[in-house]
């Protein structure tokens, strides 16, 4: 434990807009974990068969840089990296209204650039706010978070360390307003009644990421809001 | 910003998942209903337009419509016309029909590359889109063709409506200010004709001004300021 209290957050940082090239993107600092998340579409489907007649195809692509671990990580997609970009795109694609864009996708990459557990939902947690940046229709944003077990305590939101010392590990991908869980996963055991608290726990967990969340959207168009403010007042006098 | 239960305030900034509104309002553009409220599902601008509720987008791509004019780059050219691209999740079609020189012609690929080539501009109109088939194009019309001449500024298409201006306003001036004839694409991209390169790159300059600035207030005379500062420098060059 790095002195958090049981149901502490690591300490979060969100960013909005960051890469020119990409249509959307956002970076993410949870804890010790660096991500950058970028979107790019919809745009044309490559391959054309790929393409579905009543709405855009979500693609995911969950990577770790070879610096981002302890020891060096080969670059090529591992079983791991695949697993997670198909439930980070499957707890995605609920939030996303991909019906507007038939025939097209939406392509989400998720690089890891520095790695200390809980990077598949930090991971979500930035995805959803590139998707929000690049312009795309959402329900709403997806916020995600892990609970986890140590030494027959619950507790929230797990360092690389606690939670290769810990018992269990139950990561949660969640959409506040529509109260949907979109992801969950657990290693390692838990009774019935520490599965409860640990989701409760994370659940909340998200609603304040989620929060952030917000915040970092607004901060990214702030400057905008305020003056948009003022142009209506002078609108009035006018 | 949220948890107004009737209305957001006008001209707010707003998110995916924000509640606009509650109660007999129609959801319009950007926005959908969930029960009896009414949530944004893109970040822009909350806009009520007599009982509907609008988002104006600060980002996104293009989606054709009907009559637009649009300015799109030959990529590939078929027996019966050319595959244009207009920056959509879509390539367009440009029939060889729909060309004015097309008349008495038969189509033959050597013939048709006479006319557009790959890798040529051309300012064309939107006849058909329905997102169920690729856009459909003619270049049969007063100012619409092949672009000869003229620089090129490429903006997110939701910030055309501000280089526009109020009635045309802004365009107007800076036609004026600048001496350049202006064409602005409703997909983003801006044709810039003028006598001289030094006007064309003020004109550009400017453009790229106000989709920087897009919201702020009092922008048109700003802009026109750093055209005339700008305009200055080169006569005092002749």
């Amino acid at each position: 434990m790095d002195g958090r209290r049981l149901d502490e957050l690591r300490p979060i940082k969100l960013e909005v807009g960051i890469l020119d090239k990409a249509d959307g993107s956002a970076y993410i600092e949870h804890g010790r974990n660096k991500i950058l998340a970028a979107v790019f579409g919809p745009r044309e489907a490559h391959p054309k068969h790929i393409a579905l007649a009543d709405r855009a195809v979500v693609k995911c692509r969950y990577h770790m840089a070879p610096f981002s671990t302890d020891e060096r990580k080969s670059p090529a997609p591992s079983r791991r990296e695949l697993e997670l970009s198909k439930v980070i795109r499957e707890s995605l694609e609920p939030s996303i209204m991909s019906e507007y864009f038939p025939r097209s996708t939406i392509d989400i990459i998720i690089e890891v650039l520095q790695a200390d557990a809980g990077t598949r939902c930090a991971g979500i947690t930035a995805a959803s706010l590139a998707l929000a940046d690049a312009g795309i229709p959402l329900r709403e944003l997806v916020a995600a978070c892990a609970a986890g077990k140590i030494d027959g305590k619950v507790v929230l939101d797990l360092s690389d360390i606690e939670d290769k010392k810990g018992d269990a590990d139950l990561p949660v991908a969640y959409m506040p307003k529509s109260n949907a869980i979109g992801l969950l996963q657990m290693d390692g055991s838990m009774t019935e009644e520490e599965l409860k608290q640990a989701l409760d726990m994370a659940i909340n967990a998200c609603k304040t990421i989620y929060d952030m969340q917000r915040d970092a959207l607004r901060r990214k168009y702030h400057i905008e809001r305020d003056e948009s403010e003022t142009e209506e007042v002078t609108e009035v006098k006018a | 910003m949220e948890g107004l239960t009737v209305l957001a305030e006008r001209k707010q900034l707003v998110g995916p998942g924000d509640v606009l509104a509650e109660g007999p309002y129609f959801a319009g553009e950007n926005t959908y209903r969930e029960g009896s409220k009414i949530f944004a599902s893109r970040v822009g601008m909350a806009d009520v337009i007599g009982n509907k509720l609008i988002v104006m987008p600060v980002k996104g791509a293009y989606i054709p419509r009907m009559d637009d004019i649009v300015l799109g780059r030959v990529f590939d050219i078929g027996m019966s016309g050319w595959q244009v691209d207009i920056y959509a999740p879509y390539p367009a079609m440009l029939p060889a029909s729909e060309t004015p020189m097309h008349r008495g012609r038969d189509s033959v690929r050597h013939d048709l590359r006479s006319i557009y080539g790959v890798g040529d501009l051309m300012i064309a109109q939107v006849i058909a889109f329905d997102r169920t088939r690729d856009p459909l194009l003619t270049t049969k019309g007063r100012g619409l063709g092949k672009v000869t001449s003229g620089r090129v500024a490429r903006i997110n298409n939701t910030k055309i409506p501000r280089v526009i201006g109020k009635k045309g306003s802004m365009i107007t001036m800076l036609k004026k200010e600048t001496g350049t004839d202006i064409i602005p694409g409703q997909n983003g991209v801006i044709l810039v004709t003028g006598r001289n390169p030094d006007q064309e790159l003020i004109a550009v300059e400017a453009i790229y001004m106000i989709e920087r600035e897009a919201h702020t207030t009092g922008l048109t005379d700003r802009v026109k300021a750093m055209i005339l500062e700008r305009m200055k420098g080169i006569t005092v060059g002749q």
